[in-house]
């Protein structure tokens, strides 16, 4: 049985031949449209370097399309600029520029609507109102792409790589930039999200909303708009990323927003106006995170349950924590924190007495955010003394029973 | 005037007390560079002896100085000189030998090992705050009479400004929480001289947090170039205002 097979494949390999169409200014083919009519399913087109006008192109059957020395596919401002809505397509090193933008209809550079097993790698995205924009498909690869946003007016641009109603992407590499959202996933599931390098978002670096079992790490998010939202999602695990300054009044590192059962490791989040900020969290695990020159590393609301925070160094905030009630349920243990002045007597590295990560003053602050003109006066620093030997005001249970005597190294 | 302050300074520097002062001043601060390797947070440090420190020993060594210096200012006033004259050269001198002091003691090491924005700015209200608590200690010296009570006053209104109106601040802030409050906060900011030190360092050091929803109202007051200038304009007011009415006092003054 299995030769029979192997020899039904050596055929098939052999009668089926892949023919390669060629692009340019001055072939025969001169029109993507007429590339596309006259291929044929599992043909390769290959795109020569020039400029070609390029206007809602549906790919509708499973092809490769190359680019050679990145060709540009332009979309004159008039509609959308590529559709994919077949599986199985390629397409690899070419230049997306000039779609429409309008509030009636997200236009976007590159659609790829229901499809599976569509690679998009090398591909340059410049001036379109949405990137990427992935739609019902499954098992796509998004692989060292770069899309910078358009400048249609302030905060009239879309996503740079939009994911809705999505399973299995891979998102890598990728270098984006001056959109609303870099990456923005609606119900996307089973999503990895790697190496990307998300900066100047008017919004967030990365948007999830109601995506599930996701994963993405090693990305760096600077300078967005209001930093990183992650919002009534299930399982999505964060593992070292970089969350850098993100400034504002409304900005975050981190924003968590009705999450569970998610795992945010080796984190670091470095000079942002609030590092994370955590509402309806539940069954969340913070581990082995930095927090060094933020604003507020945390901000955990009281509505957060069974969130565990353990390992992680806080230093050189200006405040370690800040909460709007009582927190309960939750576990904080054997973090490091710069302000601690316990001390160690039995040598086990780890403070006899407990830390309050909320001071006086940030509870004062979040009651009547005009004292924080008052940050770092010497009246504050005796009445935080004062409460900090006679705890009153601040959350009892916002503690840290056993704090580090020293940094760890996350490595 | 200035044959005064040259007077002033000699005698200052014999006493050596200024010297200890220095000496203290360059010690806390190397200590604190070194100790810390993050250069941030011995700025952090440092700023509460600036905020603290420097004021008290302004204050009190300027109104011990003062009375210790009475005999030689009852001796000037018997000269053909101006009262005026004869105030402003030992405000002048006393001046010279504190800001002498500060900048050695805190601005060499700053100048060392953290010469970026944050340390020129500390050095800055550090400087403006050893002149302003000069003036007030003059005031009080020229106010009272007796001694004790001179430096009585003079402690007190160190107390007053480094801790007391920060609380009153704070209670204001409670009282009024519903009502919006920038601008006031603002003028009851510039009614104290260390208030206004601390905001011109915090606009270097805590930007991050600054920028939060209230804070962001006076990054954008405070951070910007008319901020700055409105800050050390109040300093200077500050500055002169209580060397002005110790001028008038000490003019008028039965010796």
């Amino acid at each position: 049985m299995r030769y029979i097979f192997s020899l039904l494949l050596l055929v098939s390999i052999l009668f089926c031949e892949a023919k390669v169409i060629t692009l340019c200014n001055q072939c025969e083919i001169k029109e993507l449209k007429q590339a596309i009519a006259v291929s044929k399913p599992f043909d390769t087109l290959l795109i020569k370097k020039g400029i070609y006008t390029c206007m809602n192109e549906t790919i509708n059957k499973p092809l490769t399309v190359i680019g050679e020395n990145r060709p540009a596919l332009d979309g004159q401002l008039k509609d959308e600029v590529l559709v994919v809505m077949s599986d199985h397509v390629n397409i690899i090193g070419i230049e997306i520029r000039n779609s429409k933008c309008g509030s009636m209809k997200d236009y976007s550079g590159l659609r790829v609507f229901k499809s599976k097993d569509v690679k998009i790698e090398d591909c340059v995205l410049f001036n379109t109102y949405f990137g990427i924009y992935l739609s019902d498909s499954k098992h796509i690869l998004v692989k060292n792409c770069k899309s910078k946003g358009a400048n249609y007016g302030n905060s009239d641009t879309g996503n740079g790589i939009h994911l809705w109603k999505c399973d299995s992407v891979q998102i890598e590499d990728c270098h984006l930039e001056g959109h609303r959202d870099g990456i923005y996933l609606e119900f996307a599931k089973h999503c990895f999200i790697q190496n990307n390098y998300c900066e100047k978002n008017f919004r967030y670096g990365v948007h999830f909303m109601f995506s599930d079992n996701d994963i993405y790490e090693n990305n760096t998010f600077t300078n967005n708009g209001t930093g990183v939202a992650v919002m009534y999602s299930k399982g999505v695990h964060m593992f070292n990323n970089k969350f850098q300054n993100n400034w504002g009044d409304a900005s975050y590192g981190l924003l968590l927003k009705d999450m569970s059962n998610g795992i945010i490791n080796g984190n670091s989040f470095e000079n942002n106006t609030i590092g994370v900020t955590m509402e309806g969290g539940t069954n969340m695990r913070f581990e082995k995170n930095n927090f060094t020159k933020n604003g507020y590393a945390m901000k955990v609301m009281a509505n957060c349950r069974l969130d565990t925070f353990v390992r992680n160094n806080f230093a050189g905030n200006t405040f370690d924590a800040s909460t709007n009630g009582e927190l309960k349920e939750n576990l904080f243990e054997n973090n490091y924190w710069d302000k601690y002045e316990g001390y160690d007597l039995n040598r086990d590295k780890v403070g006899d007495i407990p830390y309050r990560p909320v001071s006086l003053y940030s509870v004062l602050v979040e009651q009547m955010p005009y004292a924080v003109m008052l940050m770092r006066s010497f009246t504050i620093d005796i009445l935080n003394r004062a409460e900090k030997n006679i705890p009153s005001i601040v959350p009892e249970t916002f503690v840290d029973d056993k704090p580090l005597m020293k940094m760890i190294s996350q490595k | 005037m200035l044959k005064i302050a040259k007077y002033v300074v000699y005698d200052i520097l014999r006493s050596k007390v200024l010297l200890a002062y220095t000496l203290f001043l360059l010690l806390v601060s190397l200590a604190l560079f070194s100790l810390e390797t993050d250069g941030a947070k011995s700025v952090v440090s440092l700023l509460s002896i600036v905020l603290i420190i420097v004021p008290l020993i302004s204050v009190v060594f300027t109104t011990t100085y003062f009375y210790n210096a009475y005999e030689f200012i009852e001796l000037l006033v018997a000269q053909p000189l101006g009262r005026n004259t004869i105030l402003l050269g030992e405000f002048l001198g006393v001046a010279f030998s504190m800001m002498a002091a500060f900048l050695i003691g805190v601005g060499v090491p700053m100048l060392v090992y953290s010469p970026n924005a944050m340390g020129g700015v500390l050095l800055l209200s550090g400087g403006g705050l050893t002149l302003s608590f000069i003036s007030i200690a003059f005031f009080s010296s020229v106010a009272m009479r007796d001694k004790a009570k001179g430096i009585g006053m003079s402690l007190l209104l160190w107390f007053y400004f480094a801790v007391i109106y920060d609380a009153i601040v704070l209670g204001i802030l409670f009282s009024f929480s519903d009502y919006p409050l920038e601008k006031a906060v603002i003028a009851l900011a510039s009614l104290n001289p260390i208030d206004m030190a601390r905001i011109m360092v915090l606009m270097k050091l805590d930007i991050s947090a600054l920028m939060g929803f209230t804070g962001a109202v006076y990054k954008q007051f405070f951070g910007s170039s008319f901020g700055l200038v409105y800050t050390l304009g109040i300093m200077l007011v500050w500055i002169i205002l209580p060397l002005a009415v110790s001028v008038r006092i000490f003019k008028k003054k039965n010796l």
